[in-house]
């Protein structure tokens, strides 16, 4: 009994990470309707930051808010500058976009920091053996809540998140209000960057720090806003707690880990055939 | 006294398509013009150019200004309001969320709460459904919401495109009077495009006719309702 609940919260700390990839996801494709591929490499290039940082000498919550900073300007950066010229290309161009940037990533961080795999410190306590939940998996997931509180209070409460929300949801009437859309998407490339940056550093004392870290995570991530709907970013929160959960039981009990990625693929098949909206997928209300 | 807006050999392109023909109107400041035709003849396509939508050529100046070349938002930030086809209402939001995002370009926030209280006396409907998703309201009511939505700008010019669209005979005639009495009190000028003639040119003091991209006729609302031969031929009353 005390292993499963073990397992359990194990896969809800790892939920948080796949969470807050979806929703770094999910931020991105509402306004778009483009999946950003290179969502996990920019985390695993922040995560370097953060451990170029950490070496430097920086104390461990200086170079998380730095992180934090440096991605989301970074995220903007790569959308106005490398996004916004290909806005109203086809898809397949800017699929080509993200497939550029993720491999410019990859090979950016291993020039850079080169390809051997390195520790990369928690913040937290270290684990005593005994718990059922080891200090860093619940510090990871109280900093993940954090995130979602943060951004939830931002899009809900802040007119600026508000002209997000629009924007997304009719860019041609968000205009006629006076709201510079295409800004608006280059802050939810900001955003997306930050909350990747901020799993990527809560995943990397876990996986380890090399330049492949978020390649298995990236598609947890979209399985979970698949799950939940990938349209909706509280749904893509819950799908990510899901799937960390689910990854874990069946790893543990029914497929062992070498299988465990499959799930993931196993999951976004499904979903894409059984239920396309997800579990949670917006539903509008119109009348004409 | 220079007009509000003066727009002179003005043409529209939807790709290489051409859809205005180098039209010229005016419209004098806290006056009604109305843009009148039938489907097809470019009326949309004429707000849609004032608001920098679609891509055009020829001149556009408002207050004075230059308007061509600008972004959509900055010629909103001018003060032209525009209540597009089909009401543009963000329907997942809620209707106090619609009005909030009218003023989004506003500066004066301390107004902004002012106004919406306004808004709302005018259109106590609203009221009652302030925190309902735009999107469940009847379509008079999102007409209504969008009229309020585009004055929560403060504009002075308040582009209207088929405000009587859909609607039943009764709410058409309420968001007149109510689109006369904001024109009278505030001294909002307006741009009111219409495919019911009779009932815009009640409304409006000055009227154009478009037919396929180029104006047919214009002049006085009244001389238009009292030539009988062209309101047989134009506008099918
Ligand atoms: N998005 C578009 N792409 C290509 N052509 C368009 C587009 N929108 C309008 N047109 C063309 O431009 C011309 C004018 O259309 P517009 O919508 O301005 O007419 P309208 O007077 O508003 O008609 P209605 O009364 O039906 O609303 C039409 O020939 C139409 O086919
Ligand atoms: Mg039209």
């Amino acid at each position: 009994m005390e292993a499963l609940i073990q397992q359990i919260f194990a896969g809800l700390a790892t939920g948080g990470i796949y969470a807050s990839v979806g929703l770094a996801l999910v931020m991105i494709y509402q306004s778009t309707h483009h999946i950003n591929f290179a969502q996990g490499e920019m985390a695993m290039f922040s995560t370097f930051i953060a451990w170029a940082l950490l070496q430097a000498g920086w104390p461990y919550w200086g170079a998380f808010l730095a992180t934090v900073a440096v991605s989301f300007a970074g995220g903007l950066a790569i959308q106005r500058i490398i996004l916004k010229p290909v806005e109203k290309a086809p898809v397949l161009t800017n699929v080509i976009v993200f497939i550029g940037l993720l491999v410019i990533f990859n090979s950016l961080a291993g020039w850079i920091f080169d390809h051997t795999i390195k520790p990369f410190p928690s913040p937290f306590p270290k684990s005593s053996g005994a718990q059922l939940i080891s200090p860093h998996d619940l510090g990871s997931i109280a900093v993940m809540l954090v995130v979602l509180v943060l951004l939830y209070a931002f899009l809900r409460f802040t007119s600026v998140g508000l002209a997000m929300r629009a924007a997304a949801q009719n860019p041609e009437s968000a205009r006629l209000v006076g709201i510079r859309v295409s800004w608006m998407l280059g802050l939810g490339w900001g955003l997306s960057a930050a909350i990747g940056a901020v799993a990527g550093m809560m995943v990397a004392p876990i996986v380890y720090l090399d330049p492949n870290m978020m390649g298995g995570i990236l598609l947890y991530g979209f399985a979970a806003a698949l799950l939940g709907g990938i349209d909706n970013p509280w749904g893509a929160v819950i799908g990510g707690f899901i799937v960390g959960v689910l990854e874990n039981l069946l790893g543990a009990y029914v497929i062992g880990t070498e299988l465990k990625l499959s799930v993931a693929l196993v999951l976004i098949v499904t979903i894409l055939t059984v239920r396309p909206n997800g579990l949670f997928g917006k539903t509008v209300v119109t009348r004409v | 006294m220079a007009p509000l807006l003066e727009v002179r050999g003005l043409e529209a392109f939807y790709g290489t398509t051409q859809a205005l023909f180098g039209i010229d109107f005016e419209l004098q400041e806290g006056g009604i013009t109305a843009l009148l035709g039938a489907n097809g003849a470019g009326k949309t396509t004429t707000l849609r150019a004032l608001s920098q939508a679609v891509r055009t050529r020829g001149t556009i100046r408002f207050g004075g200004t230059a308007i061509e070349g600008r972004a959509t938002e900055d010629v909103v930030r001018m003060g032209v309001a525009h209540v597009p086809d089909g009401r543009g209402t963000f329907t997942a939001l809620s209707v106090e969320e619609n009005l909030r995002l009218g003023a989004y370009a506003r500066r004066d926030k301390a107004g902004t709460a002012a106004d919406m209280e306004r808004m709302y006396q005018r259109f106590p409907r609203l009221k009652e459904r302030r925190a309902q998703q735009a999107g469940t309201l009847s379509g008079g009511e999102q007409q209504m919401l969008a009229i309020s939505r585009a004055l929560m700008l403060k504009p002075r010019l308040l582009l209207l495109d088929e405000p009587s669209f859909g609607l039943a005979p009764l709410i058409v005639a309420e968001i007149f009077d109510i689109l006369g009495e904001i024109n009278r009190e505030d001294g909002v000028s307006m741009l009111l495009v219409e495919q019911n003639a009779a009932l815009a040119l009640e409304l409006a003091g000055h009227a154009y006719l478009l037919e396929t991209g180029r104006i047919a006729l214009s002049g006085p609302s009244e001389a238009i309702r009292r030539d009988e031969a062209v309101r047989k031929a134009y506008l099918g009353y």
